[in-house]
């Protein structure tokens, strides 16, 4: 690499930086802090996308149930920061213990589903995020663990280095309310979480993740333990979901089982596919346009409707869903590798093309 | 008396009614091109796949450089220093040729997620090994001129020599090669059996499966010969050439 490459690349890191840093001044003083909110949901999606892309996009394992351990994460913040136990464990604890009973959730799903793959193994996973919503749902009897469908309120928000990010505080003469604390706290974990994914990927690990989607058989005979490589994607994948999860709780002071169900799935899953399945800055760009797409036309439908024929002819959620839904399969018709591909997975769909050409 | 390296005694591989492997046995010594030849469907390819692993045999017993691999699951296998090519080449497509290779470290490095994570010095430096290492054994099979291209790109001898590179990264006492001359012309195969030669030479024992006689003849120090799950024959190939047995197994029973 030259001299001038290498200072371009710094250059663009640190606008980027910077961007990211004056991100919620510029989107709260022009849109209003809802629109704060809508981004630091955007990040947890980043993160839950990620995590979901270890999974599926490295290691080419559908898993259709991976709210289950976003659900883990925010329950176990949940109840042990909030007055339902009467349990109030600082973030620091509570976080990476969600973080890691999601993992443990996540080799109990990997483990019987090991010899599944394909459309097979997307319904176990399917089922098995189910399972974990309906038993969030119904374990408020004979104990309550849960608190059943009413869910668990007012959880402690996060205090870090005693600012509590829940109350807004001011610093320098500018006012900073939750939402702007929050979302430099998910900015720190988002990057971190980049990172993790990124090294994972240019790793031995992340070797045999490929070597395995590709050719199963092969990556056994090269010594790579099948059982192991794909429990820890679970897990890895988990522990992110996890992470995410216990922010989630902490950010809205609720949660309940209806947070948790099959749609935010697929959801997920659709952020890695429309974005580039398998490469990282896809998978973020596909988590933040289906984050912040679906609100712009929650803005803009019923408005427009208004204007144009006076009155609502298709209800604003309804069209918004309706839109969403054609702008997928368009996008899949039109480029099924993603808005942002990665090489590898570029060509595995070009080869798949070809193939079903050949056999017409 | 050369030390062995393998043995197998009394295998059985049943697929429901398919008796693919009947009371098979044999013992391949240190430092030899061992050959396994016999006609369409003899069970040569099963047997194979036992020895790397990849089936689990319903009896008998198995013992590689005195260890019991007996039902061992493929890790295993490739661990204690068995490695195998494909007859229909299994290379990680999309990936590059000098990728394929670092796969085959996999099992002779030990880096995991936290240290992958972490990028700590040993990581970095256990990567660096396995890149240099990779090269290696691309410029001993002679193709690192395609070390970055992906590998549905190759032609297919090269593919052949990657497959091989990438099995000998696993760092095998014995490396198994099912078909490596199929589909290959005359000049490629001299060129296969010249790196064979320069495999078993830098010690490492070599199986070889093959339907190309003139091939194997010319090659292996000792043959067995396979037949409808059995093996009906075994010695030095210009013994085995005369066996009644395997002349009625290859032409029928007319010319015996």
């Amino acid at each position: 690499m030259t001299k001038a490459q290498d200072s371009k690349k710094v250059g663009v890191f640190i606008a980027s930086a910077i961007a990211l840093c004056v991100l919620p001044f510029i989107v709260g003083g022009s849109l209003g802090n809802s629109w704060v909110r809508i981004v630091d949901f955007a990040l947890l999606y980043v993160m839950l996308a990620l995590g979901l892309n270890i999974v599926v996009g490295f290691a080419g394992l559908l898993d259709l149930g991976f709210i289950a351990f976003y659900a883990v994460g925010a329950y176990t913040y949940a109840l042990l920061s909030s007055p339902h136990f009467g349990l109030h464990l600082p973030f620091y604890i509570t976080i990476p213990l969600g973080a890691l009973f999601a993992a443990f959730f996540g080799i109990l799903l990997g483990t019987p589903v090991l010899r599944l793959k394909g459309d097979y193994l997307a319904i176990v996973t399917l089922g098995f995020g189910e399972i974990i919503r309906i038993f969030m749902n119904n374990l408020n009897a004979p104990v309550n663990i849960t608190n059943g469908p009413q869910g668990i309120n007012l959880i402690d928000p996060i205090h870090v280095a005693g600012v509590d990010l829940g109350t807004p505080i001011s610093l320098f003469g500018l006012n900073l309310p939750p939402v702007y604390l929050y979302y430099y706290l998910f900015l720190v974990l988002t990057v971190i979480v980049v990172i993790m994914a990124w090294r994972l990927q240019h790793s031995r690990i992340g070797r045999a993740w490929v070597a395995l989607r590709e050719d199963q058989i092969a990556a056994s005979a090269m010594g790579i333990n099948i059982r192991n490589i794909k429990l820890l994607a679970f897990a890895l994948g988990a522990l992110s979901g996890g992470v995410a999860g216990g922010l989630f709780s902490a950010f809205q002071g609720f949660v309940s089982p209806e947070s948790f169900s099959l749609l935010e799935s697929i959801m997920i899953l659709a952020m890695i596919v429309l974005g580039g399945m398998g490469n990282i800055a896809g998978v973020i760009l596909g988590a933040v346009v289906l984050t912040i797409a679906p609100e712009i036309l929650r803005d803009v439908i019923g408005p427009l409707q208004m204007k144009t024929m006076g009155r609502m002819l298709i209800d604003p959620e309804n069209a918004r869903m309706l839109l969403f839904g054609l702008a997928m399969v368009a996008m899949m018709l039109v480029r099924p590798e993603g808005m942002l591909p990665s090489k590898r997975r570029k060509a595995e769909f070009r080869d798949a093309k070809a193939a079903a050409a050949q056999k017409g | 008396m050369a030390e062995v390296l393998l043995k197998i005694e009394g295998i059985h591989k049943r697929f429901g009614g398919l008796h693919a492997l009947n009371d098979v046995g044999l013992t391949i010594n240190k430092g030899e091109i061992y050959g396994l030849i016999g006609p369409n469907g003899a069970g040569k390819t099963t047997l194979f796949n036992v020895l790397t692993g990849l089936y689990v045999p319903d009896e008998g017993s198995f013992t590689f450089d005195g260890k019991n691999l007996f039902q061992a699951k493929p890790h295993i296998v490739v661990e204690s220093g068995i490695a195998r090519t494909f007859q229909n080449i299994r290379l990680f497509a999309e990936m590059t040729a000098l990728e394929n290779v670092m796969v085959g470290r996999h099992i002779r490095s030990k880096a995991g997620a936290l240290g992958a994570v972490l990028r700590d010095r040993r990581t970095r430096e256990e990567e660096r090994a396995i890149e240099a290492k990779a090269w290696e054994l691309l410029e001993y099979v002679g193709i690192t001129d395609v070390a970055e291209e992906r590998a549905r790109n190759l032609s297919y001898g090269h593919q052949r020599r990657l497959e091989i590179a990438r099995a000998l990264a696993t760092e095998p006492k014995l490396l198994a090669l099912d078909e490596p001359a199929a589909g290959m012309n005359p000049r490629e195969t001299e060129e296969l059996k010249e790196l064979m030669s320069k495999i078993a030479k830098g010690g490492v024992t070599v199986l070889l499966i093959e339907h190309d006689v003139k091939l194997m003849m010319g090659l292996c120090d000792r043959i067995a010969v396979l037949d409808y799950g059995k093996k009906i024959a075994e010695g030095v190939p210009e013994e085995v050439r005369r066996n009644p047995k395997v002349i009625e197994a290859y032409l029928g029973a007319a010319h015996a």
